[in-house]
C-alpha cells in the first residue's frame, strides 16, 4: 500500500493537471464568466501548483514507478518546470489577443491542459505503449487547438492537413514499435537496450525498426523532410496557438528522441547517428534557404524554427553527454526567443488586423520604438549574434561538434547561419531603416508588456551572464545519461 | 582597487555613457544631449589616458591584466591586458570618439541621442576587442561591435545604405564565424580559450594552415585586404560622415591588429608558407587599388580606396616579419587612423554645405574656404606620405624593410608614392582650386571654429608623429620584438 502511495506521489503532478483540466472543461459550461477571469487565474494556478508539486518532488537520481514505465529523473525535472513555465507564459500572451478575437474560451485552457498531460506523460515514459499514449494525447489536443477558429478555411485546412500527416507519423512509430517489441519482447526501453546488447539479433531489421522511430520523432520534431506541416501549420493557426505549437510539444519531441536514442537505442548509435546528421544538415539548408523566400511572417518563423531543429540535431548527432547538454541548452534558448517574437507579434497585432505580412512591420521603431527595439534583441538573438544568448547556443553545439574533431558540420552549420541572419537583419532592416506608411495601433496590456520586456531583455542579460542557464541545462542532462 | 580595473573602466566608461544617452533620449533637449554626449566621451578618453602614462615600456608581457571566471562550464574568463600592441590603439579609438561627437553637432540633427549612443558603445566594445585576452570574449565584443555599426549605417547613412549595411554586415560576419571555428578548434587541441596560451601550443602545419586560412577571412575582410575589400567602399559612402572616420581610423585597424595578435603568432609555421601570397595580396592592394582610386569620380569612394592600398602597406610589412618593418606596419596603422579620419572628416565638412560627393560639381572651393583648403592641402600631402607627415614614417620604414627581403618589393610599394600623390593631388585640384564652379559653390562658407578645432587637432597629431615617431614606436618596440620572436619560433618542431 505504502508502495503504491509513493508511486502515486511520484504521479501526483500529472494527476494534478488531468484532474485540472477536466475541471475547467466542466466549470467553463456552467460558470458565467465573460472575460474568462476565472479559467484563465484557475489555469494559470494548475501551473504554478504543478510546478511547486514538481519541485517539491526534488531530485534524488531516477525514481521509477508503475513497474517501471514512469521514470522522473533531473531531465523530466528539468523538462517538465519548463513546460510549466512555458505554458505559463503562453498563456499570458495569448489572453488578450483571443479575448479580442472572442475565441477565448474554456477548450482553449483544457485543451492546452491536456497537451501538457501528454507532453508530461511523454517526458517521463520508459515505455514504449506509456510513450505513444503520451504523443497521442498531445496530438489529440493539438488537433483541436489548431482548428481553435473553426469558421476559418486556413484553421482548419491546417489541422485537417496535421491531422493526416500526424496519424500517417504515429502510425509509422507504432509500427517501428512493434518491430522493437517484436525484436526484444518486452516495452520497456531499458530492456530493449539491454537485449540489443546481449543477444545477437538480425541489426539489418533492428535498424529498419530504428528507422520508423526516428521518423517520428523527426515528425514531431519538424525535421527534414518531414517538415511538411510546419509551415501551413504556422500560418493556419491562431498566433497563440502557433506560439504553443512550436513551444512547448518541442520539450516532448526532445524527450521522445533522449529516452529513445540515449537510453534504449544507445547500442545503436553508429546508425541513428547518420539519420540525425542528414536531418540535421537538411534541415539547416532547406530552413534557412526558404525562409529567405517568405513574405508572411509566421511562415519565415517556421522556417527558422526548421533551421533551429537542424541545430538541435546537430546536438544529438554528436552522441556525447556534451552534445545532449548543447542541444537541451540550444532548445532552452530556442523556446525563450520563440516566446518572445511570437509574444511581440501578438503584442503588435490590433483587434482589426493582425500582423500577418512582414512588411507590416515597416518603420515600427517610428512608431512603437520600445517593441522595435526588444524586437531587435530578439533578432540578434534569433540569428545568433553575440552578446544575446543565441550566440551560445550556437556555440555550445558547434563546441559540440567540433570536440569530435569533424569539422565539416560545423562548417555547413555556420554558412547556414550566415544565410540565417539575412533574413533576421531583414526584420530589423524594416523596423528601423525604412520608414512606416501607418501607425499600429496597439493596446498595451501592462502585465503582458511588462513580462515581454523581461522575456526579450533577458536574452540580452542571459547574454551577458550565460554561466547559469548552461549549468542548469547540463546538470538535467548529467543526472540522467 | 581602481588601478586594477583600469581596463575595464576604459571598456565599460563609454558603453556606460552610451545606455545614459538612450535613456535620456527625447527627456531632454538635444543641447543637453550633445553636452553629455561630449562629456562621455571626454570621460572616456580621460580614463584611458592612465594606460599610457603607467604601461612600463620595458616589458613585453600583458600589462594591467584582469582575471575572472565568467563562463566556467567552457572555462571562458573575462581575462584583460594590453601589450604594447594594444596600448596605442586604444588611445586612438577613445580620442577619435571626441572627434565623432564634435563632427556630428551639426549635421546630425535627427534622433542625435541615439546616433551617439551607438558610437559610444561602439567605442567601448572596440576597445575591448583590444583588450581581450581570452577568445570568446574577444570574438564577442568583435561581433557585437557589428550591431552599433550596422545600425549607424542602415539607419543614418545615404540612398542606398541598406545594400551597403547589409553587405558590410554579411561579409564581416562570414569572416567572424570561420574565426570561431578556429577559436573552437585551438579550444579542442589545448582546452582553453586563453590567448597566451595559443602561442606556444604545438599545432601540426596542416592545422595550422587552416587556422591561419579562418583568420585570414575575418581579417582581411576587417582590414580589407584585396579581393575582399569591395565591402568598404559601399559603406563608406552610405555611411554618414562619423561612421566612415570609426571605419576607416578604428574597424580597419582591428584586423591589423588581429593578425599580430592571433593570425601569425598562432600559426607561425604557416605564417612563413604563405608569406609570398600574403605579400602578393598587400602589393596588389597598393598599386591596383591606387591606380582604381584615380579614376573615382566621388570622393569618399577615392578616400575609402586609397585606404585600401594604405593598409596594403600594414598588411605587407606584417608580414616581412622584420623589425623595422612591423615597426613600420604598426606606425602606418595609427597614421592612417588620423589622416583618413581627417580626410573623412573634410568631405563631410563640404557635403554638409553642398550634398554632394561628386567630384566634378566642386571646383574653387577656397575662392570661399581659404583654411579649409590649407587643412584639407595639408591632408591630402599628408595621404600621399610627404616627409614630416606621419604618413611618411610608416610608409618608408616598410619600403625599407623589404628593400632588405627583395627589391622589386620594395620598388612595386614606392610606386605608390606617387599613384598616392596622383589621386590625392589630382583630388586637390579638382576639388579646391580653379575658378568658382556653379552656385553652390559660391555660397559656401568658411569653417567655424568647433571644425577648427577638430582639423587643428588632427593636423598637428600627424606632424607630431611625423617628425617624432618615437612616441609610438617606444611604447611598442618590446612587443614587437617580442611578437618576431613568436612568429620565428617554428611550433611543428614541437611537435
Amino acid at each position: 500500500m505504502s508502495n503504491l502511495i509513493s508511486q502515486l506521489n511520484l504521479l501526483s503532478p500529472e494527476i494534478f493537471v488531468a484532474l485540472m483540466a477536466m475541471l475547467i472543461l466542466l466549470l467553463d459550461s456552467f460558470i458565467i464568466d465573460k472575460n474568462k477571469h476565472f479559467i484563465y487565474g484557475l489555469s494559470q494556478l494548475t501551473l504554478l501548483v504543478a510546478g511547486l508539486i514538481t519541485a517539491s518532488l526534488g531530485f534524488s537520481g531516477p525514481q521509477f514507478a508503475f513497474e517501471d514505465m514512469f521514470i522522473f529523473d533531473s531531465l523530466a525535472l528539468f523538462l517538465k518546470m519548463m513546460s510549466f513555465i512555458t505554458l505559463s507564459i503562453v498563456f499570458i500572451y495569448s489572453r488578450n489577443y483571443l479575448l479580442d478575437r472572442k475565441l477565448l474560451n474554456g477548450e482553449y485552457f483544457s485543451l492546452s491542459l491536456f497537451a501538457l498531460l501528454g507532453i508530461m506523460l511523454m517526458i517521463s515514459s520508459k515505455n514504449l505503449l506509456l510513450m505513444y499514449m503520451g504523443l497521442e494525447l498531445l496530438s489529440l489536443s493539438l488537433y483541436a487547438l489548431i482548428a481553435l477558429n473553426r469558421d476559418d478555411k486556413k484553421s482548419n485546412e491546417a489541422a485537417i492537413k496535421y491531422f493526416v500527416l500526424g496519424a500517417l507519423a504515429s502510425g509509422l512509430l507504432l509500427y517501428g514499435m512493434s518491430m522493437l517489441y517484436g525484436f526484444s519482447g518486452s516495452l520497456d526501453l531499458y530492456t530493449i537496450g539491454n537485449v540489443i546488447q546481449t543477444q545477437e539479433i538480425n541489426s539489418e531489421l533492428l535498424v529498419f525498426g530504428l528507422v520508423f522511430i526516428v521518423v517520428g520523432i523527426a515528425f514531431k520534431l519538424g525535421a527534414v523532410p518531414f517538415q511538411m506541416w510546419v509551415p501551413d501549420v504556422y500560418e493556419g493557426s491562431v498566433t497563440p496557438v502557433t506560439m504553443m505549437i512550436s513551444t512547448v510539444p518541442k520539450f516532448a519531441a526532445v524527450a521522445m528522441l533522449i529516452r529513445f536514442l540515449f537510453q534504449g537505442l544507445d547500442y545503436l548509435i553508429v546508425d541513428w547517428q547518420q539519420m540525425l546528421l542528414i536531418m540535421a544538415i537538411l534541415s539547416m539548408i532547406v530552413g534557412n534557404v526558404t525562409a529567405i523566400a517568405q513574405k508572411k511572417i509566421k511562415r519565415m518563423l517556421a522556417y527558422s524554427t526548421i533551421s533551429h531543429i537542424g541545430f538541435i540535431l546537430l546536438g544529438f548527432y554528436v552522441g556525447t553527454i556534451g552534445g545532449v547538454q548543447a542541444s537541451i541548452f540550444y532548445l532552452t534558448t530556442y523556446i525563450i526567443m520563440t516566446l518572445a517574437v511570437f509574444g511581440l507579434i501578438i503584442l503588435l497585432s490590433s483587434t482589426q488586423k493582425s500582423i500577418e505580412f512582414i512588411d507590416d512591420l515597416k518603420g515600427l521603431s517610428q512608431t512603437n520604438p520600445w517593441e522595435a527595439f526588444l524586437m531587435m534583441i530578439v533578432m540578434f538573438s534569433l540569428a545568433g549574434i553575440p552578446p544575446t544568448i543565441g550566440f551560445y547556443a550556437k556555440f555550445s553545439v558547434l563546441q559540440a561538434v567540433i570536440d569530435q574533431e569533424v569539422v565539416w558540420p560545423a562548417l555547413v552549420a555556420i554558412i547556414m547561419a550566415l544565410i540565417g541572419m539575412y533574413y533576421y537583419l531583414r526584420i530589423i532592416r524594416l523596423m528601423y531603416f525604412e520608414k512606416s506608411n501607418k501607425k499600429l495601433k496597439t493596446k498595451s496590456f501592462l502585465p503582458m508588456l511588462s513580462v515581454l520586456t523581461i522575456n526579450a531583455g533577458g536574452l540580452l542579460v542571459l547574454g551577458i551572464f550565460p554561466k547559469t542557464l548552461m549549468s542548469i541545462s547540463a546538470l538535467a542532462v548529467g543526472g540522467s545519461l | 582597487m581602481i588601478a586594477n580595473h583600469i581596463l575595464s573602466i576604459a571598456i565599460w566608461s563609454p558603453i556606460f555613457f552610451g545606455i545614459l544617452l538612450l535613456i535620456l533620449n527625447k527627456k531632454i533637449s538635444i543641447r543637453k544631449i550633445n553636452y553629455v554626449a561630449l562629456f562621455g566621451a571626454l570621460v572616456s578618453f580621460i580614463v584611458t589616458i592612465p594606460i599610457y602614462k603607467n604601461f612600463n615600456t620595458t616589458l613585453s608581457t600583458f600589462q594591467f591584466q584582469e582575471f575572472h571566471h565568467w563562463i566556467t562550464p567552457f572555462n571562458i574568463n573575462y581575462h584583460l591586458g594590453v601589450d604594447g600592441f594594444s596600448v596605442p590603439l586604444i588611445l586612438l579609438t577613445s580620442f577619435m570618439t571626441i572627434m565623432v561627437i564634435l563632427i556630428s553637432y551639426q549635421s546630425q540633427k535627427l534622433k542625435s541621442a541615439s546616433y551617439y549612443s551607438a558610437f559610444l558603445i561602439m567605442s567601448g566594445l572596440m576597445i575591448g576587442v583590444f583588450c581581450a585576452l581570452d577568445s570568446i570574449l574577444y570574438y564577442i565584443f568583435w561581433e557585437a561591435m557589428l550591431i552599433p555599426m550596422f545600425l549607424i549605417i542602415g539607419i543614418w547613412g545615404g540612398p542606398n545604405r541598406i545594400y551597403a549595411t547589409i553587405k558590410f554586415f554579411l561579409y564581416t560576419v562570414l569572416g567572424s564565424l570561420l574565426m570561431l571555428i578556429a577559436f573552437l578548434y585551438l579550444y579542442f587541441k589545448s582546452g582553453t580559450f586563453s590567448i597566451i596560451d595559443y602561442y606556444y601550443l604545438p599545432i601540426s602545419l596542416e592545422a595550422q594552415i587552416l587556422i591561419f586560412l579562418a583568420f585570414f577571412m575575418a581579417f582581411a575582410v576587417k582590414i580589407p585586404m584585396w579581393p575582399l575589400h569591395t565591402w568598404l567602399p559601399d559603406a563608406h559612402v552610405q555611411a554618414p560622415t562619423g561612421g566612415s572616420v570609426i571605419l576607416a581610423a578604428i574597424m580597419l585597424k582591428l584586423g591589423g591588429y588581429s593578425f599580430i595578435r592571433f593570425a601569425m603568432p598562432i600559426s607561425p609555421d604557416a605564417t612563413l608558407l604563405l608569406k609570398p601570397l600574403m605579400i602578393l595580396l598587400s602589393l596588389i592592394a597598393i598599386v591596383y587599388i591606387a591606380l582604381v582610386a584615380l579614376i573615382q569620380k566621388d570622393m569618399k569612394k577615392l578616400i575609402a580606396y586609397s585606404s585600401i592600398s594604405h593598409m596594403g602597406f600594414v598588411t605587407l610589412g606584417l608580414f616581412l616579419i622584420s623589425p623595422l618593418a612591423v615597426e613600420g606596419a604598426y606606425i602606418q596603422m595609427i597614421s592612417h587612423g588620423f589622416i583618413s579620419a581627417a580626410m573623412f572628416i573634410c568631405v563631410g565638412i563640404l557635403y554638409d554645405q553642398t550634398h554632394t560627393r561628386e567630384i566634378k560639381k566642386y571646383g574653387g572651393v577656397i575662392n570661399k574656404m581659404p583654411l579649409f583648403t590649407a587643412f584639407a592641402v595639408f591632408f591630402a600631402m599628408a595621404n600621399a606620405g610627404l616627409p614630416g607627415t606621419s604618413g611618411f614614417v610608416g610608409e618608408f620604414m616598410v619600403i625599407l624593410g623589404s628593400m632588405k627581403e627583395n627589391f622589386w618589393i620594395a620598388f612595386t610599394a614606392a610606386t605608390t608614392l606617387i599613384l598616392g600623390a596622383a589621386y590625392s593631388l589630382w583630388l586637390i585640384k579638382r576639388v579646391f582650386y580653379g575658378d568658382i564652379g556653379n552656385a553652390v559653390i559660391a555660397k559656401l562658407s568658411d569653417i567655424n571654429s568647433r571644425e577648427f578645432l577638430i582639423l587643428g587637432s588632427l593636423a598637428s597629431l600627424i606632424i607630431f608623429v611625423g617628425v617624432y615617431p618615437k612616441i609610438i614606436s617606444d611604447i611598442t618596440n618590446s612587443s614587437v620584438l617580442q611578437f618576431i620572436e613568436l612568429v620565428s619560433f617554428s611550433k611543428v618542431e614541437m611537435l
